[in-house]
């Protein structure tokens, strides 16, 4: 900042009384990255007896500085508040001063500082526990808005853009074919791969067209693209929301008598519900098409008994089933990313939470309502 | 200047009527002792004024003491923990919500950053609302759409989205589709931060000109004391330290009559003797 000899290698700090005031005698180069001496020093020389009556400075050998110099003063200028000491800054050079008055004209505000608080295991945990029971809570009572506007679509008074329905359809439907196939096309690998490496032992290799098909039309199909999706397009949603909440457009949507809700959930839950079962049944086709390479490559079963075999295992309640649990577990989705996304703090940092926060709770809820419904499927004997 | 006005539906379809604030009626606009907050943190408390017709009215106050706070409870995005926002004999804050829709279609709103529709051309950020609101058809919006960014200097960008443009056209083409319905009352936040001076100069005669010509009433958050004193014709000026308004009335008359410290160091740019002041006497 301001050299004022010839620079010495570091700083160096010695006190000295005169009657009695404690003298703080500065010299050398004051740099940040030299590191800075310890208040505890400063604080020693303040408390020792006899106990100094003011402060004062020699700064006759002070070299260079920077703010390095004034962050060691302003520490001593704490401790003199601290102690009802009068400092005197006088001997000091005036960029010193002026810069040590600026940085202490506003005053501390009270309690603007934040408290440091230390909280238990056992408060920690309810505190989690409540924030997954206000999660629930949440996400009902946004699906429930969401079902009015739902009604509101089904008498006509609805308002959202068709253009914007089609775009997401396109996105969460013809767009996700790419990573749908290679998934579900592994998937049915793997299950072929593992059933065939124990039903093979028994002679039964051609059970794995029945173990693949039924478990791909099922659960597997809906499962692997509801969970493709929440990856993909539920955190795309949680997304796009949160960066319009960011930059107000959403206020603006509200502020023109628009429903956000009607507007910008609406198009994508329909997106979602109507894709997502689209998807599962192509999931079914491709998960049976990865079992059947299996079995082709691997057992050397022929195709055509494949086939045959895999429509005497699979019924049509089984697909529809699947089906059925895929529209759910596209609301699900949806629900989840929008509503994540208008939770969305006002931050690019924030944003990026909502898309990871809509993905766990998607996939999460996902899994709960398949253990639901296989519960339910198990009750009514489907 | 030529301004159409499309008239406005209702929320049961038929058309609302075409002033909502007529100006033998009561005031546009009367806030009564709001008091806003953050859970049990409150930032401001008894907050009374009121908007004449053909206002440009002026919040103003330093850097986070509520200014844009108060827009927001105003607008009824941010609910208020006491007190009544009225908009002529509508009481906005008791309204059921779909009364409140249909009150917000008489306001336009100018956002900080423009607040544009991303996924939409200009047109059809300006257009949305008229498609929405209004018997119009596509061929008309699109004129109208045209006419009101051609109000704004933005004659020919009609098809260009927000992302192609500069952050000062994305906050004409923000005015431009805050006017669309031509409003009764327009709402403006910040319209200067992040402007160059001319840029801020002319978004200041926009405004006068708006208000001359479409009969509005205007209402302005702002800290630039160009724009206070160049359009403000009423104002309210809010502190942080004792959480209240503090001054009330035409920022001209509160420069030269006001006798509070706070309002003459924020219309005096903290006093002349500043170091800013001494430095450009000292530099001529």
């Amino acid at each position: 900042m301001q050299a004022q000899k010839q620079p010495q290698a570091n700083n160096e700090l010695s006190f000295a009384r005169a009657d009695k005031s404690l003298v703080v005698r500065l010299a050398g180069d004051w740099h940040l990255r030299h590191g800075l001496p310890s208040q505890d020093l400063v604080e020693k020389q303040l408390d020792a007896a006899p106990k100094p009556t003011r402060l004062t400075f020699d700064a006759a050998d002070l070299c260079d500085w920077d703010s390095g110099l004034l962050t060691f003063l302003l520490g001593v200028s704490e401790l003199c508040h601290k102690r009802n000491l009068p400092a005197d800054w006088g001997p000091l050079p005036e960029g010193v001063r002026s810069l040590i008055q600026l940085a202490e004209a506003v005053p501390e505000k009270t309690g603007a500082r934040a408290e440091v608080s230390h909280t238990s295991f056992i408060e920690e945990l309810g505190r989690e526990a409540i924030s997954y029971a206000q999660g629930l809570d949440d996400f009902l009572r946004f699906l429930g808005e969401v079902a009015i506007s739902f009604a509101k679509l089904a008498v006509g008074k609805a308002r959202f853009r068709r253009v914007d329905l089609m775009i997401v359809i396109q996105d969460c439907g013809a767009n996700a074919f790419g990573i749908v196939t290679l998934v579900t096309f592994l998937v049915g690998v793997i299950l072929a791969f593992e059933g065939a490496v124990q039903l093979q032992q028994f002679g039964a290799s051609i059970f794995v067209a029945d173990l693949v098909g039924i478990a791909m039309s099922r659960d597997m199909g809906a499962m692997m693209a509801a969970i493709i999706m929440a990856g993909r397009t539920g955190a795309a949603f949680a997304a796009q929301l949160g960066s319009m909440k960011v930059t107000q457009e959403i206020d603006a949507l509200t502020t023109m008598g628009i429903s956000p809700l009607e507007f910008l959930v609406l198009p994508r839950v329909l997106a979602l519900f109507l894709m997502i079962p689209l998807l599962c049944v192509y999931s079914d086709c491709l998960g049976v098409a990865g079992g059947a390479f299996v079995s082709a490559t691997m057992l050397h079963i022929p195709l055509a008994t494949y086939i045959r075999e895999t429509r005497h295992a699979v019924t049509l309640t089984d697909i529809f089933g699947g089906i059925f649990k895929a529209a759910v577990y596209g609301i699900i989705i949806a629900v989840a990313g929008c509503m994540r996304g208008f939770q969305c703090g006002n931050s690019s940092s924030a944003v990026g939470d909502a898309a990871t926060e809509a993905v766990v709770t998607g996939v999460v809820y996902v899994i709960v309502a398949c253990g639901i419904f296989a519960f339910i499927f198990n009750i009514i004997g489907i | 200047m030529a301004i159409t006005h499309p008239s406005i539906k209702s929320t049961d379809g038929k058309h609302a009527s075409v002033t909502t604030f007529p100006k033998d009626g009561p005031p546009p606009i009367t806030v009564k002792n709001l008091t806003m907050a953050y859970g049990t943190f409150v930032l401001m408390k008894d907050i009374n004024f009121t908007v004449n017709h053909g206002d440009i009215f002026i919040i103003m106050g330093g850097s986070g003491s509520g200014k844009s706070t108060l827009l927001r409870h105003m607008l009824g995005l941010i609910e208020p923990a006491k007190g009544e926002v009225w908009y002529g004999d509508f009481n906005f804050t008791k309204g059921e919500p779909e009364q409140r829709e249909e009150m917000l279609r008489h306001f336009g709103v100018l956002y900080q950053g423009g607040a544009l529709w991303s996924s939409m051309t200009l047109a059809e950020n300006v257009g949305l609302p008229l498609g929405e609101f209004t018997d119009l058809s596509q061929g008309e919006i699109r004129e109208v759409a045209a006419l009101k960014l051609a109000l704004v200097g933005l004659m020919g960008f009609e098809g260009y989205y927000p992302s192609q443009i500069s952050g000062g056209m994305q906050k004409r083409a923000g005015l431009a589709r805050a006017i669309a319905l031509d409003p009764e009352i327009l709402f403006f936040d910040e319209p200067s931060a992040g402007l160059d001076p001319i840029s801020s100069r002319l978004l200041d005669d926009l405004i006068l000109e708006l208000r001359d010509n479409l009969g509005a009433t205007v209402v302005v958050v702002t800290h630039e004391l160009a724009s206070i004193f160049a359009i403000g014709n009423n104002s309210v000026f809010l502190d942080a330290e004792s959480k209240t308004m503090i001054a009330h009335g035409d920022p001209k008359d509160l420069l030269a009559h006001c006798t509070d410290h706070r309002v003459q160091t924020f219309l005096t740019r903290g006093g002349e003797d500043n170091k800013t002041e001494k430095s450009a006497r000292q530099h001529g």
